[in-house]
């Protein structure tokens, strides 16, 4: 929903007359090296038009030093299991078959167990310590295991939706009224992306391992910031980016002249009309017609050696989810500010010995690579990683699965700002209730905002009368795993 | 002199990215320049919220402001001797105002001036928007830009800003802007030519009459609605699927065609239904109660979801008719506006009585029209006179009715029994396959009832009757087993006839028979298995399984096999049957007897019509009545709490009250509340969304919020006097829309100087007309317009133009994929677009239409790259590119330079200036030349889309001329309105 009196047009104004006026130079200052670092990928100029770069709310007035300069959100979609993934309760091994303590489930909201018998189920998969810190993960996550030590594991998750819509609408805005804008809009909205090519903030999806959870455009939508800050959804199949390549029997060239046709039209429209709209829309094609070109190259797999196709498991290209991490690698590199992956398979109400197996099977592998890949490009050090599910799993039974479970899950975090090898709070001895250094979602994006040196409390945006953040009305760093 | 108090140049302010000065008002206004103050610095802790109030101070009150203190919060006039001063401008952290950590500090300038206002008085003023509109005096000025009395208004505040209007904008531009405002479609070049020609005095009014009176204009005035009410073609969450609602759709077009006055629109659409003999158009207004976002998905909880519909429909009424935040009062009183949490619940309770599920879809209602309603009450006749004939021909057939009972006695006596089902739900699995392939207990032995598989029994289900559907539990991924015996009197084949939802397995003795995994919904024989059966007693079981939604199955036997109850009642003596029996076999017989074919076709076909004509009726969502469920206040908005106070219908406690002498209040009570002349809120806000829809912006921003946090509007009296005027002339929604546009104010040019924009961006004194871009659906519009493919048919049920394949596959529940309509339905106008929430069509999003979640009374106007990818490469753009070029080279004359005249003249509403030209004949040789070259590339750009190319052209041509029609579709101005 957006309902802003054209904000956008403000902004856009605004940055116009940074840009063109020569106002705020000190800003395109700042800017500046950040350009350089991206002439590689920058494509020659053909249309002779600068593309004014959004350089973020926050342009040079981080609220604190930043530790990292983009994010990778990692979103397990259905509700991963954390009994099975990353808290390790033997106590409920013990359990197994019996009837789960009412002491627990008293009064609580529960999905699809309502008025059914509960009981305990066992950790379907075995737990190890790994790495020089001793980090424990499930034996599903062989590959992960080993970059044990770059992972602050988060024991003591809790959010408040326990259907999927709703959790996902959550743990992207920080509030289940559709409506709001994401965490990737708000994050390029205050910073900007480092690229004129390539949207801020980019979408990906995978799916396979269970029954695929349906996931809607809200959960990326920009809400009451402007549609600029909209996330961008790359397609497995099809245009990679939607209408993005030329219409059939169309040359680039014949696109080019096109293009430049239209923008000359409009400079003259421009000289005889007082429209700053004008200016805008000659820029937005610019980059229109240079993203034709920049999506096309940013999916070129062949770029890419051997070693790293292996190293990822995947021929690329195939809309997996490991194809999708080395695409978000590609994005980080090109200077994309926000980067969300969803993999759809994790709804596992029933069957969790095999299904969670099998779908972390198809994570594994592309995820160690991301970070590994990341690591040897120097470019870990300030990338966050964040690999979440929009809740956990109950440790009752639901036949041989686990149903929704939304007071205390597992979430990590890697990478810049991050401190590596620790596992902070926890659940209760069965995995119920998150009971030490309990992590709301506000608090996690908090976290998230701090390690990007934004304080959350300070980047707000007017709407209805109302000073809205993402974190709403709550939520604090987690220092613990700041470094 | 003014200021502005707009929030959103606050925050540019606040951000350094404006730098306007600050003019000060020479006196000080408590409504315009310290209310907004107080409210966004000093409400949280000193307004309306109960919770968070401190100190026992409130300044959104004049009585506590001015309460007797030991030290006086204010001394009007003394600045000394006024707390409220020393505290703002306090060096002492322990004292100060707001205090530090609020994080929002006052600036100089608004310490200045709430120091100027306690020196000047310190005057109260009630909030503007919470007093009932009074019809202002008009300013007395003479002006030869004066059409009308609005302008008056208009003129009267230029005069102190001592600004001048601007000139009146062209002919070809007022045509445009009338076009697009009115119709949402632009002039074809012959209205153009017919408008400039006119030179009666009267050309403009003419003009504005003959528009208002064309069925677009509902259209267009539809589609801001439809944002406001979010009207979609699909629930919301989860699974997102299809609802049938387009004939409210169709209701708001005609409304606003027909001119409804806006108390009746209001009343229908909220409380259509409690009218006395509603008509059905009222009750499918009352389909507005039904908008809302509601979820099927498996494992939420009604009562959850009951809580949020009535918070969702509280939000959506608000925002809708009062133009308020009342939502933020869910939780906790309203922060800024004297809205309590109490009002809140007892305003959702006005809701309480509607029909729905929590979880699940709610049913769609045939719309029978009067015109229907005749032909169904015919058809009836006609249904009942052939079953008559059908008895009396029975009645005569004596002879044949003994000879047919003898037989049956023989086909009974030779046929096989059967026991009732047992049955065995619900068995769970992790996948659908899984649930469908894997052995709960071993199939293929006989199989034993008294055990239970995975703690569920076999129960013996009577109900389960062959030859009808039956439903069994649905649930994601089970499987369920159906079981019973057959008795045959020798060794025969049998033909089982089977439907299920979704998959099936059948064994017979053991032995697998059917095994089809598949997810469909369970129709009568979907398949059909011949059997061997041994003599005497045969085991049959049946599996279904399912992965998702409704479950159930069909079973029957065999055309040549009885009924079950004709096999019994038939080996009953005739003179011992039940008179329920008796019939049941006369029956029988008329419904079999081959002598009876013809009576019976006579039958068939009556109820066939009468079938064919309710099912065609359209169908929609309407609010039905229930007993009102119990509304109670929930306690910082959580639905599990059930200890707060149960509350009845009621109104916002400080606006005017609702008598309604001891009864419970209703939806109508409500609505007759909204449109009463004291409600300070519904006409203001009425048409103040009219003034931005023909000038840009509203008269008081924002739209959806005029309580404090709003902005004051800039001219107050002004949306003061165009209430009353609405009001007074009965609700007249083109009355209103004809005195906007016919006023000087509106037929400005848009056209600003430099100056005056950087003096006042956002247009707020109204010195000039605005510029904006088209919203997403007449963008589409105007492009198939332009090139004649637009398709004029109003209302139906939604369409689907072109959409990338996959767009949808992120859907579940069950998949889906987008089907484009054919034929005309692919150029239907955009608001008739299927308007599917979780993925609203691509094109529309970059154009900025709303998903349609929540109201939306102002849509961002964006302009982004994502838009000219649209334009440039979305094949409905293409193919009206290709189709408009085949009418440039038909139409347009002879010569390259007289085509791109008409060209510009069609899409753009005058000639191409000679540079424009240069540069089209540039890409037009160039093109040319190319595509002759390359002819398979002209040939795939010509054939972009469904339509046929009418006209034999040179492919080479046609291919260069769909380039120059690109690049016209992709000019600012093409999407602009001026």
């Amino acid at each position: 929903m957006k309902k802003l009196i054209s904000r956008d047009d403000k902004l856009v104004a605004a940055v116009n007359r940074r840009c063109f006026l020569g106002k705020g130079v000190q800003g395109v200052g700042t800017l500046g090296l950040a350009a350089l670092l991206q002439q590689s990928y920058t494509q020659a100029k053909e249309t002779d038009v600068q593309v004014p770069r959004w350089p973020g709310i926050l342009d040079g007035k981080l609220h604190h030093e930043a530790k990292a300069k983009r994010v990778i959100f990692l979103t397990m979609a259905g509700g991963m299991s954390h009994l099975e993934t990353f808290d390790h309760r033997p106590k409920l091994a013990e359990m197994d078959g019996k009837p789960m303590p009412e002491s627990y489930t008293k009064g609580q909201p529960i999905a699809q167990l309502q008025n059914k018998p509960l009981k305990c189920l066992a950790p379907q998969h075995t737990f190890a310590k790994h790495g020089e810190s001793g980090v424990e993960l499930s034996s599903i996550f062989p590959h992960l295991a080993t970059v044990a030590d770059e992972l602050a594991i988060v024991r003591s998750l809790t959010t408040d939706a326990i259907n999927h819509d709703p959790a996902h609408t959550f743990m992207n805005t920080g509030t289940t009224i559709s409506g709001r804008p994401s965490m990737g809009s708000w994050f390029t909205y205050g910073l900007g992306a480092e690229t004129e090519n390539l949207p801020g903030f980019v979408v990906l999806t995978s799916s396979g391992g269970g029954q695929d959870q349906p996931i809607a455009s809200r959960q990326w939508h920009s809400g009451f910031l402007p549609s600029r800050f909209q996330g961008v959804h790359f397609h497995g199949q099809g245009d990679p980016v939607l209408y993005v390549n030329n219409p059939p029997g169309v040359s680039r060239a014949q696109q080019r002249d096109v293009v430049k046709a239209v923008q000359k039209i409009n400079r003259l429209r421009s000289a005889s009309i007082n429209d700053t709209e004008i200016a805008t829309r000659i820029s937005q094609y610019e980059m229109a017609f240079r993203m034709q070109a920049s999506v096309p190259d940013l999916v070129d797999i062949s770029q890419e050696t051997q070693a790293t196709l292996e190293m990822y498991g995947t021929k690329g290209g195939d809309g997996s989810f490991a194809s999708n991490c080395l695409l978000a690698r590609r994005l980080a590199e090109r200077g994309t500010r926000f980067i969300q992956l969803y993999h759809r398979g994790w709804d596992h109400h029933g069957g969790i010995k095999n299904a969670s197996a099998g779908t972390a099977k198809l994570i594994d592998q592309g995820v160690t690579a991301l970070i590994k890949d990341l690591k040897q490009r120097d470019m870990l050090k300030d990338t966050l990683i964040v690999f979440a599910s929009e809740f956990g799993r109950t440790p009752m039974a639901q036949g041989n699965g686990r149903d929704h479970h939304i007071k205390g899950f597992s979430v990590w975090l890697a990478g810049g700002g991050i401190k590596g090898g620790i596992t902070y709070g926890s659940t209760d001895d069965l995995g119920y209730n998150a009971v030490e250094g309990v992590v709301s979602v506000h608090d996690l994006h908090a976290t998230m905002m701090h390690v990007l040196g934004i304080d959350h409390e300070k980047m707000t945006v007017s709407f209805q009368g109302r000073d809205f953040r993402l974190t709403d009305i709550s939520g604090n760093p987690v220092q613990a795993l700041l470094v | 002199m003014l200021r502005f108090v707009n929030i959103q140049l606050l925050l540019l302010f606040g951000l350094g990215l404006v730098h306007t000065e600050l003019l000060v008002a020479q006196t000080i206004d408590f409504d315009r320049d310290i209310r907004p103050i107080f409210s966004n610095h000093c409400y949280a802790c000193h307004g309306p919220d109960a919770e968070t109030r401190k100190a026992d101070l409130r300044l959104d009150l004049e009585a506590s402001l001015f309460a007797v203190r030991d030290e006086p919060l204010i001394t009007p006039g003394n600045i000394k001797n006024s707390q409220l001063i020393h505290r703002i401008t306090s060096k002492d952290d322990a004292e100060k105002m707001p205090p530090t950590d609020f994080l929002k500090p006052l600036s100089a300038d608004q310490i200045s001036l709430l120091e100027q206002w306690v020196k000047q008085g310190a005057v109260w003023k009630d909030h503007w928007a919470w007093t009932a509109p009074k019809r202002p005096s008009i300013p007395k000025l003479k002006n030869s830009f004066i059409k009308n009395d609005i302008d008056r208004f208009v003129l009267a505040k230029l005069k102190d800003e001592m600004v001048k209007p601007s000139k009146r904008a062209d002919s070809v531009t007022l045509i445009r802007r009338l076009y697009f405002d009115l119709t949402g479609l632009p002039p074809t070049s012959a209205q153009v030519k017919e408008f400039i020609a006119n030179t009666s005095s009267t050309a403009y009014q003419d003009l504005v009459t003959q528009l208002l009176a064309q069925p677009q204009f509902g259209e267009r005035m539809a589609m801001y609605w439809l944002d406001v009410v979010r009207y979609a073609d699909s629930n919301g969450y989860h699974a997102d699927k299809t609802r049938q609602v387009s004939p409210y759709r169709d209701y708001v077009i005609e409304a606003f065609n027909s001119n409804k006055p806006y108390d009746d629109f209001v009343r229908e659409q909220i409380a259509g239904d409690l009218i006395p003999n509603a008509t059905i158009e009222q009750q499918v207004a009352s389909a507005f109660n039904m908008l809302l976002q509601t979820t099927d998905e498996g494992g939420a909880q009604a009562k959850e979801y009951l809580a949020k519909y009535a918070a969702d429909r509280v939000r959506n009424t608000a925002s809708a008719f009062m133009g308020v935040t009342f939502g933020c009062a869910q939780c906790h009183d309203h922060k800024y506006d004297p809205f309590t949490t109490k009002d809140f619940y007892q305003f959702a309770s006005f809701f309480a009585d509607i029909s729905e599920v929590g979880v699940g879809n709610a049913p769609a209602f045939p719309v029978i029209d009067a015109k229907r309603q005749a032909a169904i009450a015919q058809a009836k006749t006609t249904v009942v006179d052939a079953q008559m004939a059908l008895v009396s021909a029975a009645e005569k057939m004596v002879q044949q009715r003994a000879a047919w009972e003898a037989s049956l006695i023989e086909k009974a006596r030779s046929n096989i029994r059967l026991t009732p089902w047992q049955v065995l739900a619900s068995l769970s699995a992790e996948s659908f396959d899984l649930a469908h392939d894997k052995s709960f207990f071993n199939e293929t032995v006989p199989v034993d009832l008294a055990t239970p598989v995975a703690e569920v029994a076999w129960k013996q289900r009577d109900e389960f009757v062959d030859g009808k559907i039956h439903a069994l539990p649905a649930q994601e991924n089970i499987a369920h087993y159906l079981f019973r015996t057959l008795t045959a009197p020798q060794d025969m084949k049998l033909v089982l006839q089977l439907g299920s939802d979704d998959g099936i397995r059948v064994w017979v003795n053991g032995n697998e028979k059917l095994n089809k995994k598949i997810t469909r919904g369970a129709v009568a024989n979907q398949e059909q298995v011949t059997v061997d059966l041994e003599k005497g007693e045969n085991q049959l079981l049946i599996k279904i399984s399912q992965g998702g939604g409704a479950c159930g199955f069909y079973f029957n036997y065999g055309s040549s096999n009885l009924p079950a109850d004709i096999h019994r009642i038939i080996l009953i003596a005739a003179n011992e049957r039940s008179e329920k029996d008796q019939t049941m076999l006369t029956s029988h017989f008329r419904d079999t007897h081959p002598d009876l074919a013809v009576p019976r076709e006579l039958i068939t076909n009556s109820e066939k019509m009468l079938k064919q004509l309710t099912d065609s009726a359209p169908k929609t969502l309407m609010t039905k009545v229930a007993t009102p469920r119990i509304t109670r206040i929930l306690p910082r908005g959580d639905w599990q709490d059930d200890s707060g106070e149960e509350v009845q219908p009621a109104v916002p406690k400080f606006m005017q009250p609702l008598d309604v002498e001891g009864r419970r209040a209703n939806r109508l009570d409500l609505a007759d509340w909204m449109i009463d002349a004291n409600n300070p809120l519904t006409a203001r806000v009425f048409v103040n969304r009219l003034w931005k829809i023909l000038f840009g912006n509203g008269l008081a921003q924002p739209l959806d919020d005029i309580g404090s946090q709003g902005s004051r509007p800039i001219h107050p009296e002004l949306l003061d006097w165009l209430a009353i005027e609405f009001m007074e002339s009965g609700w007249d929604i083109k009355h209103m829309v004809k005195l906007l546009v016919v006023s000087g104010t509106y037929q400005q040019s848009s056209n600003g100087s430099v100056a005056m924009t950087a003096r006042d961006p956002y247009n707020h004194l109204l010195a000039r007309q605005t510029q904006f871009r088209l919203d997403a659906e007449m963008v589409r519009d105007n492009a198939l317009a332009v090139s004649g493919l637009l398709t004029r048919e109003i209302g139906g049920v939604s369409v689907k133009p072109y959409q990338p394949v996959g767009y949808w596959k992120h859907m579940n529940f069950p998949k889906r994929t987008w089907t484009p309509s054919s034929g005309a339905n692919a150029y239907r106008r955009g608001l008739y677009t299927h308007w599917q929430r979780m993925f609203l069509h691509p094109s529309l999003l970059a154009f900025d239409a709303p998903s349609r979640e929540e109201c939306t009374v102002e849509r961002p106007r964006s302009n982004t790259p994502q838009q000219a990818l649209v334009l440039l490469n979305d094949p409905t753009y293409v193919e009206a590119a290709r189709v408009f070029a085949l009418r440039i080279i038909s139409e347009g004359g002879a010569d390259s330079k007289q085509r791109l005249n008409w060209a510009f003249e069609t899409a753009l509403s005058r000639q191409a200036t000679k540079q424009e030209l240069d540069v089209l004949l540039d890409v037009y040789m160039k093109h040319l030349v190319m595509f002759q070259a390359d002819a398979d590339s002209a040939k795939s750009l010509v054939a972009v889309g469904n339509t046929a190319n009418q006209t034999k052209v040179n492919v080479a041509e046609h291919a260069a001329w769909t380039s120059i029609a690109r690049i016209i579709f992709n000019l600012h101005e093409s999407i602009t309105r001026n």
